[in-house]
């Protein structure tokens, strides 16, 4: 068809199907960058922390040393102390956010919706740096006069709250840490119950009412079954930033090596670890099983955040499905 | 009979009061943080924050250089991740909507996209720290610009797959080439969820601590050089409120309030731009 024009034309509709060509590779070079990121990351961190690997092998994820003088590093108490904070976290973000939804999406009149879902994504735009300097300042202290000496107090004769709940009150320690990270995960967790809660279609609630549901019968039996895999997804979506967050935790985590069993007593997590102690590392195995901790980090994260979109997406397409 | 509507009532009733119960529970907390917040930092507001550096243990200083370095890097950061946020996004939504290449890529974004900030911050260190042996601005600015990308990619693509196909056929139909029609046309009708995308990102980044603790460092010092260690509000903060001092920890309040005035200001004209573009 080119050939047909005038000279001049033709290699101006070359020119521009050139054009044309090299945008297009521009495009996908920069998407492919974003793949190359993620997995550029996962390897450096696997070769950087290769020679903690080669030195302890599967040790390393077993054992409790942290001994940087005498060179042996062992990763569980790290990663027992970010299970146990993310699990703390999980009880309270979980039951919080669903309130939220529930409210936002059921009982709050339409005129307050808005401004409390802005209120409660303000939650999640506070830089993590300053729940960190809020948690030492203002919560610790709290925790340590007025909760923890009731916990003493109340739970002492208690079976297994006992040994969970009581401790020398100092504020600082693996529940503050838990509690904060919780309140920290509910935005991200109760925007996307809220959303998905208000995608129902209305049909389906509508037909409830007129049986005569109440409100929490129409959420329970009709929202909550339908959405279930977004809801599932929201959680591990909360689960993967509350194991992965740095900065709240390490100011109030206490950077302890002891394993305990109190809640109370000051723990350590994978990042607040990495936080504390990576430019302070002055030996090359040091630091190398700071950044296989970091490896860890990242593995778990991945797959929970893999899983977490995984249970979003399928829900996206039932709703595409849909007519 | 009776005793079942009761119950069902009373399981009604039970269920919204706990629900506005967690509902005020989370707005307490806010409050609370909020409140610390304003009163600690706007105590601590001095002239001389904005005039004086970061002061050695025991003497009076200000933040300047921080808040310079944060510039600097939070600047670098949006002049690397804006051009390869919004052309990776053209790729998954002009050329490959729909298609599986698109899905992975988005698939892998919205990882990145809540992956741990220190995670980036250790794989910076050993990309741009380690070959060069010292810490450095530009290493900050990358590392942040990696936190920034998946916001980016993500707003831009959703912004560029709700403008009308009409739109597109008829720049097309016009003999200009597509190229042209996706950057002067396109890119442009999606021009405020791109913006909204890109101040999202601002603010995200403009609090981001762990990834600058192993890459930008900090430094006590004014530098204009991103060679070299660059002081930054918020590893400023962080150093400062685990010291002893109270001096530190007064500059350290003051640089958490400002942040947190400028982080909710992006998000109010982040809203602003929003509702325009969805009026327009």
């Amino acid at each position: 068809m080119t050939d047909s024009l005038p000279s001049s034309e033709a290699k101006q509709a070359r020119a521009s199907e050139a054009a044309d060509r090299a945008f297009r590779w521009l495009t996908a070079a920069m998407a492919l960058a974003v793949l190359v990121i993620l997995g550029a990351t996962g390897f450096s961190m696997f070769w950087g922390g290769r020679l903690a690997f080669q030195t302890f092998g599967l040790h390393f994820i077993v054992s409790t040393d942290w001994d940087a003088v005498s060179h042996q590093f062992g990763a569980l108490i790290p990663i027992y102390g970010t299970l146990v904070t993310a699990a703390i976290s999980l009880i309270i973000g979980v039951p919080a956010s669903f309130g939220i939804a529930f409210t936002l999406t059921e009982t709050a009149p339409r005129w307050l919706r808005q401004p409390l879902s802005v209120a409660v994504e303000l939650l999640a735009s506070i830089p993590s740096i300053i729940y960190g300097m809020w948690g030492l300042f203002v919560f610790a202290p709290f925790m340590a006069a007025d909760i923890e000496p009731w916990l003493n107090d109340h739970l002492a004769n208690a079976p297994v709250l006992s040994t969970l709940f009581t401790g020398p009150p100092i504020g600082i320690g693996m529940l503050t840490a838990g509690i904060i990270l919780g309140i920290m995960i509910i935005p991200f967790i109760s925007s996307v119950m809220w959303t998905v809660f208000n995608a129902v279609p209305p049909q389906l609630k509508e037909s409830a009412i007129a049986l005569g549901a109440t409100r929490s019968e129409v959420m329970m039996k009709v929202t909550l079954p339908y959405t279930r895999n977004a809801v599932v997804g929201a959680i591990f979506l909360g689960l993967g930033r509350a194991l992965g967050e740095t900065m709240a935790v390490t100011f109030v985590l206490g950077n302890a090596h002891e394993f305990a069993k109190s809640l109370l007593m000051p723990g350590n997590s994978i990042a607040a670890v990495i936080a504390n102690e990576f430019t302070e590392a002055d030996s090359p195995i040091y630091t190398s099983s700071l950044i296989a901790l970091g490896f860890l980090l990242f593995v778990v994260t991945f797959i929970v955040l893999a899983i977490a979109r995984l249970f979003l997406y399928r829900l996206g397409r039932i709703e595409g499905a849909r007519p | 009979m009776n005793l079942l509507v009761l119950r069902r009532k009373l399981f009604d009733a039970v269920m919204i009061a706990l629900s506005l119960g967690a509902t005020a529970f989370t707005l307490f907390w806010l409050a609370w943080i909020l409140w610390t917040t304003v009163t600690q930092g706007a105590s601590a507001l001095k002239l001389s924050i904005f005039t004086q550096m970061t002061p050695p243990p025991g003497s009076d200083g200000g933040l300047l250089n921080a808040f310079f370095g944060s510039f600097m890097m939070v600047v670098l950061g949006v002049v690397i991740a804006t051009p390869i946020g919004v052309l990776a996004a053209i790729y998954l939504a002009e050329y490959k909507r729909g298609t599986r290449v698109a899905g992975v890529i988005g698939f892998v974004n919205d990882i990145l996209l809540s992956a741990p900030s220190i995670v980036i911050g250790l794989f910076i260190y050993e990309l741009l720290v380690l070959p060069f042996g010292h810490f450095s601005g530009y290493a900050g600015g990358v590392a942040l610009a990696m936190i920034m990308l998946p916001i980016v990619v993500r707003s831009s693509a959703v912004a560029l797959e709700l403008v009308p196909p009409e739109t597109r056929e008829a720049a097309l139909a016009l003999g200009l080439p597509r190229w042209k029609v996706t950057l002067s046309v396109i890119a442009r009708a999606a021009r405020p969820g791109i913006i909204t995308g890109l101040l999202l990102g601002v603010a995200r980044i403009s609090g981001e601590t762990a990834p600058l603790l192993f890459t930008a460092l900090n430094n006590q010092y004014w530098t204009a050089n991103p060679g070299a260690p660059m002081a930054n509000i918020p590893v400023v903060i962080f150093q400062y409120a685990m010291s002893p001092y109270d001096n530190w920890h007064a500059l350290a309040w003051a640089g958490a309030f400002i942040v947190m005035l400028f982080v909710l200001t992006l998000g109010i004209i982040t809203r602003v731009v929003f509702r325009q573009g969805a009026r327009s």
